[in-house]
């Protein structure tokens, strides 16, 4: 017994900022950020806390399907963008939604919504009384990023995305993998002001490895399509849509070739939001949902690689 | 056969027609950033069942070429 997914919803700032925006800031231009990650354009928060963002994604996906906070056992919320570290964003969106049942956060970075869904499926199956169980993903990336820094600044924005999971048979299978450092992918925090503290003091911004990011993220995307496919029996045929974490235009684009995949089958939608880590599968599974390009009992594939490293996918019938 | 293998790839990557690619070229010099030369690269191990590591100092056809043989011969 597992779950389908029966709501969906997401919620980005107003404020939408443009390459040549970021021109103003940065040495960059919007050629080079197009043809380099594919993004035109990312939402930036002016006034909006992260949990904000995830309580109006939240609510978005409530009144999808019909339900109420009251509705709701478990919250499952992620992050690398909080507000707080304590309160988590789960407990900050419990709070704003008026709900009760418990909250708890999940940290899996980019890839957290795939390990959102999987502790849903645990929850599901240990607790016969869970009947539905909201997933969050929330991030106001524009707080971690270095504004002096061309490399990662261009590439991120701020939103949230969020799912109703009911009790049902949707969720087929899925992979997930860590292999744990820091040395690629890392966001340092938690320094505070210790007097006693000797060791080296990080920036608390993104610091990314571009070349290995890539391919590892590459990499990771297709072993975990094939994994899944193969493991279920299935071709790409049989699949109507992948959607994957909204990284990079390039990783989905020659991750999409390697898979030998056709372009309208990889939802992509990094040109209006960018890269917003753990909120882009659920942003993405919302606008394709709401698109009518999906039928009930269509199979589609979610997979999303990251910080970690983790690199996650699933399998799932809508 | 290596560097047949490279110019084509290259040929297609920049649009660029594979006369004019011989193994003095830099990638520089075809608009080749970081992200296209590691695309490069993991085409390159599969087509030859290598590990290939890039490094600056490999910014040349011919030199590219050199470390992909070596890496074949190996193993």
């Amino acid at each position: 017994m597992s779950f389908k997914i029966i709501g969906t919803g997401m919620y980005v700032p107003s404020r939408a900022v443009t390459n040549d925006d970021l021109a103003q800031i940065v040495e960059t231009n919007d050629e080079w950020i197009t043809k380099r990650v594919g993004i035109k354009e990312r939402r930036i928060s002016e006034t909006e806390f992260t949990s904000d963002l995830g309580a109006k994604a939240a609510q978005a996906a409530l009144d999808n399907c019909g339900c109420k906070a009251e509705d709701i056992d478990l919250i499952l919320a992620a992050s690398v963008s909080g507000e707080t570290s304590s309160p988590s964003m789960a407990c900050m969106i419990q709070n704003k939604l008026g709900a009760t049942c418990p909250a708890m956060e999940v940290s899996a970075a980019c890839s957290a919504f795939l390990f959102l869904l999987e502790t849903a499926a645990a929850y599901f199956a240990l607790r016969s009384n869970y009947k539905k169980i909201l997933v969050v993903g929330c991030e106001r990336m524009s707080g971690v990023l270095d504004w002096s820094d061309r490399g990662t600044c261009v590439i991120f924005g701020d939103g949230a995305g969020a799912a109703v999971l009911e009790r049902g048979e949707g969720y087929l299978d899925a992979v997930i993998n860590v292999k744990g450092g820091d040395d690629v992918i890392k966001i340092p925090h938690g320094i505070g002001c210790s007097p006693f503290f000797k060791g080296e003091i990080e920036s608390p911004y993104i610091h990314m490895q571009g070349q290995e990011t890539f391919q590892y993220a590459v990499t990771s995307l297709c072993d975990d399509v094939n994994t899944l496919l193969e493991r279920n029996g299935l071709t790409m045929d049989d699949i109507a849509y992948i959607v994957p974490h909204q990284a990079n235009k390039r990783i989905v684009d020659f991750a999409r070739k390697r898979l030998r995949m056709p372009e309208e089958k990889m939802f992509c939608n990094i040109e209006k939001y960018g890269n917003t880590s753990s909120a882009s599968v659920p942003i993405a599974l919302d606008e394709l949902a709401k698109s009518g390009k999906l039928n009930r009992g269509d199979k589609i594939i979610l997979c999303a690689f990251g910080g970690g490293l983790a690199d996650a996918a699933c399998l799932i019938e809508w | 056969m290596v560097q047949e293998k490279i110019i084509a790839m290259l040929a297609e990557a920049t649009d660029t027609d594979a006369s004019e690619i011989t193994a003095e070229t830099k990638f520089s010099d075809l608009g080749i950033d970081s992200l296209d030369m590691t695309e490069m690269a993991m085409d390159l191990e599969d087509e030859f069942d290598i590990t290939l590591e890039m490094s600056p100092e490999l910014n040349t056809v011919g030199k590219l070429t050199e470390a992909v043989e070596a890496l074949v011969a190996e193993a």
